[in-house]
């Protein structure tokens, strides 16, 4: 079973409350193994409440499977690439390190990288993916493109992006104005930009290791 | 060639590009033995599984042949001329002695089992080598490792770990002495 290839999965930062809904409905996922795979990244924390959910983009060329050196990024034919083959990672990172979007997180605990494979096992027969169905404000919303531009005239949906000479077409969309010019942001200009409140061990889901090194003071 | 050819053509348009966007059949060969998709993948893997199922099986059946071959071998050796091993009387009913035959074998067992009866046997259980001691009173061999007890008379194994007889060694009295003649396997 796949998922038809005319539904497409939109994310519209400009609609984003910042709920969380999505990030707590990810992990009720039967497929995620009670991991959240959704970030919900604030854009610019100091001056700004505004919030951008980043799910997998689904490329047609995914960076991550293209580094992974043991074989264990899949992508299947409906274009969902989907989390690493357990009997396969090694949990060596790579994949998080060149993602260009920064969606791979290594689950430190199950050495295992997971990543947001769309609820394979809700799209593939018919059912939105958690996130979407739970968006309040359908930042994140899953559907026929022309259901999507009937809905929402002054948008327009982008899934073409460049990095350097590779150009990446993606399954999913990200909701642009429709009056708004192309915009070709050069990434590794934006590499010497500052940071955003990433952090490098953002990249990995250790909580516990966290608690482990750094045990919370007691009250 | 053919093969992947009609393979690349079966999959659906839908495939995962390159980083360099030139078709599969430009592309480096690690990249087809590592494909992206799904579908190639377990294509490649069914590949892996069948190759690894012939060589497996052809290797089985090289081994067959090649025992098969030794067996024949072994078989038209010629068998090992008499040697005198004992005299009659050198024996008393009930006891044994040790010696080789052919020369340099392992050590065989010859047991006086009654006045013009003699009987010769390996003495290594078939079990883990130890040597066996005979137990005429239970017209048995015993070998006290493992409580392992062969049958006197033909060798066989009646109780304990061993499942193969012993080998057994063919004898002839001719003139008041014991001549071992030749070995008969154990099966």
């Amino acid at each position: 079973m796949t998922v038809p290839l005319d539904l497409e999965f939109f994310v519209d930062a400009s609609r984003c409350i910042g709920c969380q809904a999505c990030v707590q409905a990810c992990s009720e996922c039967d497929t995620h193994k009670g991991q959240s795979m959704i970030q919900l990244d604030f854009m610019d924390r100091a001056r700004s409440t505004q919030t951008f959910p980043v799910v997998c983009m689904h490329c047609d060329s995914p960076t991550c499977a293209e580094v992974c050196p043991a074989d264990a990024i899949k992508r299947t034919e409906d274009g969902i690439v989907q989390t690493a083959r357990k009997p396969r990672c090694i949990a060596c990172n790579n994949c998080v390190l060149a993602c260009p979007f920064g969606v791979p997180k290594m689950n430190t605990r199950m050495n295992l990288m997971m990543k947001c494979d769309m609820c394979y096992d809700r799209t593939s027969v018919g059912l939105k993916p958690m996130c979407a169905s739970v968006c309040p404000s359908q930042a994140l919303a899953f559907g026929t493109r022309a259901e999507l531009l009937a809905l929402r005239p002054h948008a327009k949906p982008v899934n073409s992006f460049r990095f350097g000479a590779q150009t990446i077409r993606t399954k999913v969309n990200i909701m642009l104005p429709a009056s708004a010019p192309l915009d070709v942001v050069d990434v590794t200009q934006a590499m010497y930009e500052p940071s955003i409140g990433q952090q490098p061990f953002d990249d990995a889901f250790m909580e516990d290791v966290f608690h482990r090194i750094r045990p919370r003071s007691k009250p | 060639m053919n093969e992947r050819g009609t393979q690349s053509q079966r999959l659906t348009e839908n495939q995962s590009i390159p980083p360099d966007a030139r078709p599969l059949a430009l592309q480096p060969r690690w990249r087809r033995d590592f494909p992206i998709d799904w579908e190639q993948d377990e294509y490649v893997s069914r590949r892996e599984l069948v190759k690894f199922m012939v060589l497996t099986s052809a290797a089985f059946a090289v081994g067959q042949a090649w025992l098969a071959a030794k067996s024949l071998l072994v078989r038209r050796a010629a068998t090992p001329r008499p040697l005198p091993i004992a005299t009659v009387n050198e024996l008393p009913v009930g006891g044994a002695k040790t010696f080789f035959y052919p020369e340099g074998s392992t050590p065989r067992l010859l047991i006086r089992t009654g006045p013009s009866a003699f009987v010769a046997y390996d003495q290594q259980c078939t079990h883990l080598l130890c040597p066996v001691v005979p137990a005429i009173e239970k017209n048995c061999l015993h070998c006290p490792c493992h409580n392992g007890w062969f049958d006197l008379q033909t060798g066989r194994p009646v109780a304990g770990p061993p499942q193969r007889a012993l080998a057994k060694i063919l004898l002839d009295v001719e003139r008041d002495t014991v001549y071992a003649t030749g070995v008969t396997e154990g099966t």
